[in-house]
């Protein structure tokens, strides 16, 4: 599993981590375990521009499709093509090989949570 | 919220499986234990374990009654034997999809859907006024039971399904045919022994009483090991029924639907009297405006129950249910459309939000098991 140190967590279950000036994105360990078997992902086009919390796509479970939010602001510059054949790595590697965005041109949200706060909000759902 | 759902006897057995539990039809119940996509393959290549508790048992000793109350002709089916029927209202809407068991003492068994299973049964004592009482009692004892609670149901479904009973029982099962049971003993539990299931692969469903419920059941997992055995959740049992085309109450069918549109005309015996015929026939003369067809999305994107079906700009049907068909590796639905759209080949669009995704008719079932050599 990746390096979870760095990264932040939206209470709409996305994670995101800098990386100098780019931001990848992905949804959290607690987001895939809920969704179960992801299928398919529908998802920006590279270039397009997102605020932070605006809708960049949807992911589909066997179970139903939810909506995907951007984390934080910025510009894609790449999607993660393998999940087009390989939807099911947001389930094996929701860190790592699952991620699913990556933005520029970062505008940073401070509403987001690290990890500590994310499980705890996470526990607190879960009650 | 107070959360009130029944656990079936084997609830322990699931958490300690870890699974993860939903509520369905007033139950909780194992929606997974590892991933839908895991538990689907082990049933369609190996076998599956699945606790199916919820189901609801109906006991109907007035054989009248019973041909009053279900669409086909019970008094063909000799003790034995089962056959797949409809519960239709006057109007000739669908109640609930049954089993129906020939019991050897002429009675007969109902095995109907767990969130239907108390609205059957009241709706079933209804009709029962005018019947004749019960044989063996009198209209105090009833001439309709509800029994679910005191019963286990366990499906073992999978090409490797019947070679693992068969080590467990001294029955012999080649004699079972499908849709047959027998009266028996598996791993030393008195079971009933039914060759039926819900996810198109060949296996049994063992009828158990509660108290043996958690020894059948871990008999049945500890002998499956060498086959490669997997307790399977209701995720699985919802994408495994759907590429064999069988319909699932309150998505395919429900009281606005008549057997015809739901392509269930091979459960009616028209030719005696039951509840709702004289409907059926009546929209039979009418001409049917939808018919339930089969579909394959002809692209990725994946149908769900409730969305719009379109055909040149307009709505025209809409989707009962829709998934990923992971055996065959596309997506597949089925749906509600006029009869001029459900001919094979034909293409319509579903509206997948906003979009009019691609979509063609095929024939049901989209799955169907190889015949063993």
């Amino acid at each position: 599993m990746a390096e979870l140190s760095g990264m932040r967590f939206a209470e709409t279950h996305e994670w995101v981590k800098k990386d100098g000036e780019t931001a990848t994105v992905g949804i959290s360990e607690y987001a895939q375990s809920q969704l179960g078997d992801v299928i398919y992902l529908e998802l920006p086009a590279v270039g397009q521009q997102l605020d932070a919390g605006a809708r960049l796509g949807v992911i589909e479970s066997v179970k139903a499709a939810s909506d995907l939010y951007s984390p934080v602001g910025g510009e894609v510059t790449e999607v993660n093509q393998e999940l087009k054949d390989h939807p099911e790595y947001v389930n094996q590697d929701p860190y790592g090989k699952g991620w699913i965005i990556k933005l520029r041109a970062v505008k940073d949200n401070p509403k987001l949570l690290d990890q500590k706060a994310y499980d705890a909000f996470v526990e607190g759902q879960s009650h | 919220m107070v959360v009130t759902a029944a656990r079936t006897p084997l609830y322990e057995e699931h958490v300690r499986l870890g699974a993860q539990m939903t509520n369905f039809g007033g139950w909780v119940m194992p929606l997974q234990y590892s991933t839908i996509r895991e538990e689907h393959r082990a049933v369609r290549e190996a076998v599956g374990l699945f606790d199916l508790s919820h189901m609801g048992e109906l006991r109907i000793a007035d054989e009248s009654l019973a041909q009053r109350v279900v669409s086909r002709d019970v008094a063909r089916l000799k003790p034995g034997r089962i056959q797949y029927a409809l519960l239709c209202d006057k109007d000739g809407g669908i109640i609930d999809d049954v089993l129906v068991y020939a019991m050897p003492d002429a009675s007969y068994w109902l095995v109907v859907n767990a969130g239907n299973q108390d609205g059957d049964f009241e709706w079933i004592r209804s009709q029962s006024s005018g019947s004749s009482p019960a044989r063996g009692g009198g209209q105090g004892e009833g001439s309709v039971l509800n029994v679910g609670r005191e019963w286990t149901l366990i499906g073992v479904q999978g090409p490797r399904a019947v070679g693992l009973v068969q080590r467990l029982t001294r029955s012999e099962l080649g004699s079972v045919k499908y849709y047959a049971f027998v009266e028996g003993t598996v791993a030393d539990v008195p079971c009933v022994i039914s060759r039926t299931g819900y996810t198109g692969e060949d296996g049994f469903e063992l009828f158990c009483a509660n108290a043996d419920a958690v020894r059948l059941w871990r008999a049945l997992l500890d002998e499956g090991q060498s086959d490669g055995i997997r307790p399977a959740g209701l995720g699985a049992r919802d994408t495994l029924r759907l590429e064999a085309g069988m319909r699932l109450y309150g998505n395919d069918m429900d009281r606005d639907t008549n057997p015809l549109e739901a392509g269930l005309d091979w459960t009616l015996n028209l030719d005696k009297d039951f509840i709702g015929r004289t409907a059926i026939i009546q929209a039979r003369e009418r001409g049917l405006a939808r018919v339930l067809v089969g579909f394959k999305m002809l692209d990725r994107s994946i149908p769900r129950h409730g969305y719009r079906v379109v055909s040149d700009g307009e709505r025209v049907g809409t989707v009962s249910s829709g998934n990923v068909a992971f055996t065959l590796g596309y997506n597949i639905g089925m749906a509600y459309v006029p009869p001029a759209l459900a001919e094979p080949g034909t293409q319509f669009g579903v509206d997948v939000r906003g979009t009019a995704a691609p979509a063609e008719v095929v024939q049901l079932p989209f799955y169907k098991r190889p015949h063993p050599k």
